[in-house]
């Protein structure tokens, strides 16, 4: 299937290269996205330093001493023009055992308040759905998810916190996700996991990759304790 | 083969060029904010010029040498004395062990690096040894320098080593010993071009109304004590876009310049986040980074605009710069590190 092809290829910055498909995030984007990385990391372009790919565009850095602004553009367009949507019949999943409530999770009965809900209720609608990675940003590891339920959906805190313990899980608006590291933050925690999100001595040092589908399994604080103990 | 800190000044890292080939996975890219100085200081000292060398920040630190050390101190000057006597900067300095180098707060520019022949002895965090302070990973055990620290120093190469024992005659009980050469002033007359930054446009500058879009280039922003190596708040203009911009999160780079809702710009640094969902007013051009991360919070600074052609051609003269730079260093090795 060739996707569909229209895409901006914009200077960012003196170094850098912005190639942006749409300005929405849906599915059909993100194989897009996703297609192009994966050309980009099996024939990186001649002088290219790395990428990024992000919701619906990938940001391409070169070394100025090495190629141009037109020869990294004319690669890129050459490259989204025979691009191949790539259809994953078999995304890598990945579980990631949550504690929820109790002191791992204290917002969890806001959460369970605000939309009418039982804790319980907003445990099973939270570790019931499957999650996309869209993609992977603002923190080493932290991924951005799509597939949020929108009855558990909740805003922000009003006093975001100014320390946020790293496995925290949270909700802000319609979405979900993990914190990697300690960092302030306004998410509403409903649990917390044991499992690293981001492991740098480990290769890559990201749990997980834009493309993968992301499952949460209620574990007990007694389960959450041994896991912290052993690692895991 | 050591530096003992004794003090650690406000803000001191160790920093190298920064954790390139990660950023897909969300690592922050960190490094020298004034990368032109840190590859200097090391060239200076005859390492390779992404070693990794301290970042000291405004107040430097007092360190004590546990060894003869040949180092090099550039950038900002934060006034660098060894036994209470001056030492010069962007120049090669032999300090005898037992000496304390201590620094005062900056008389010029705000970040100094000190390099140290043979590079500090600390791993690799995913192929650098920058300091990422909020994951806690790389540099002096992932964290900013503290008193009673212990810096382990590598070995210099044989031929640096020959050089300082040229040099370790130590004059007149001297604590300290250098050479007859520095940086010529002609290589860091760029660092004086301080008030005006040049920048690109950014992906959104058309989104912004034309008054905002007319007094970002007429005039003149403060940076704000809440700048850091995150990035730079700035205050004193706000900006403001013609109508609410739907932004989805994209990648940022260094020197990006976005501005969130209420209207003052953030320029991002050297400690930025891969991607950012504010509008992007402009790019500060590569080859100014090192002037911003010179530039004081409080401080003014303006912004002038280039086209990508001419920043990539600034960036390529100061890299053919750099290059004599580094040739006439290699000279200098070669012929012996001659005293002062």
């Amino acid at each position: 299937m060739t996707a569909n092809r229209s895409c901006r290829v914009t200077p960012l910055g003196d170094s850098a290269v912005l190639v942006q498909f749409n300005q929405t995030i849906d599915l059909e984007t993100h194989r897009m996205v996703k297609s192009l990385a994966k050309d980009l990391g099996q024939r990186p372009l001649p002088g290219m330093i790395e990428y990024i790919p992000a919701f619906a565009s990938i940001a391409v850095f070169y070394d100025m001493l090495q190629t141009s602004f037109t020869a990294i553009r004319s690669g890129l367009l050459d490259l989204a023009a025979s691009l191949e949507q790539q259809i994953d019949d078999r995304p890598n999943t990945v579980e990631i055992p949550v504690c929820y409530g109790g002191e791992l999770g204290p917002d969890l009965e806001f959460v369970a308040k605000h939309n009418g809900l039982t804790e319980e209720e907003v445990i099973q609608i939270h570790s019931g759905n499957e999650y996309l990675v869209y993609m992977i940003g603002f923190a080493p590891g932290f991924p951005y998810l799509g597939g949020m339920s929108e009855q558990i959906a909740t805003p922000r805190r009003q006093t975001p916190r100014l320390s946020i313990h790293p496995g925290s899980v949270g909700i802000a608006g319609t979405q979900t996700g993990v914190y990697p590291i300690e960092t302030p933050g306004g998410w509403q925690l409903i649990g917390r996991t044991p499992t690293a999100l981001f492991r740098p001595s480990e290769h890559p040092p990201s749990l997980l990759q834009a493309g993968d589908i992301v499952r949460f399994r209620p574990i007990s604080r007694e389960e959450f304790d041994r896991r912290m103990e052993q690692g895991i | 083969m050591s530096i003992f800190v004794l003090k650690p000044g406000l803000l001191t890292t160790v920093q190298d060029l920064g954790r390139y080939g990660w950023q897909r996975h969300g690592v922050i890219v960190s490094g020298a904010m004034d990368p032109f100085a840190l590859r200097l200081a090391n060239l200076l000292v005859g390492n390779d010029e992404g070693e990794a060398a301290l970042e000291m920040t405004w107040i430097g630190p007092e360190l004590k040498f546990e060894t003869d050390s040949l180092i090099a101190v550039t950038g900002g000057n934060l006034n660098p004395s060894v036994n209470g006597q001056p030492v010069p900067i962007w120049r090669p300095v032999l300090v005898k062990s037992g000496s304390v180098l201590r620094f005062t707060a900056a008389i010029n520019g705000c970040r100094g690096y000190l390099a140290a022949a043979g590079g500090f002895r600390i791993a690799s965090v995913l192929g650098s040894k920058s300091t990422y302070l909020r994951a806690g990973i790389g540099g002096f055990e992932g964290r900013a320098l503290r008193e009673t620290d212990r810096l382990p120093l590598g070995t210099p190469a044989p031929a640096v080593q020959s050089q300082i024992r040229q040099l370790q005659t130590f004059p007149d009980n001297s604590p300290f010993a250098s050479v007859n050469w520095r940086v010529s002033e002609h290589s860091l007359s760029f660092y004086r071009e301080k008030k005006t930054i040049r920048v690109m446009r950014g992906g959104e500058f058309l989104h912004f109304n034309e008054a905002s879009r007319s007094r970002f280039f007429h005039e003149e922003f403060r940076v704000t004590p809440q700048s850091d190596r995150m990035g730079y708040r700035l205050s004193d203009v706000t900006l403001e876009l013609q109508k609410p911009l739907e932004m989805i999160s994209e990648a940022v780079t260094a020197g990006t310049i976005q501005v969130p809702p209420d209207g003052n710009p953030i320029v991002l640094t050297a400690d930025r986040q891969t991607t950012g969902g504010y509008p992007k007013i402009a790019q500060i051009i590569s080859a100014d980074l090192p002037i911003l991360a010179q530039i004081k919070p409080g401080e003014k600074l303006r912004f002038r605009e280039v086209s990508l052609e001419e920043a990539q051609e600034l960036y390529r003269s100061r890299e053919q710069e750099l290059h004599i730079l580094r040739q006439g260093l290699r000279l200098n090795w070669q012929q012996g590190l001659r005293q002062a």
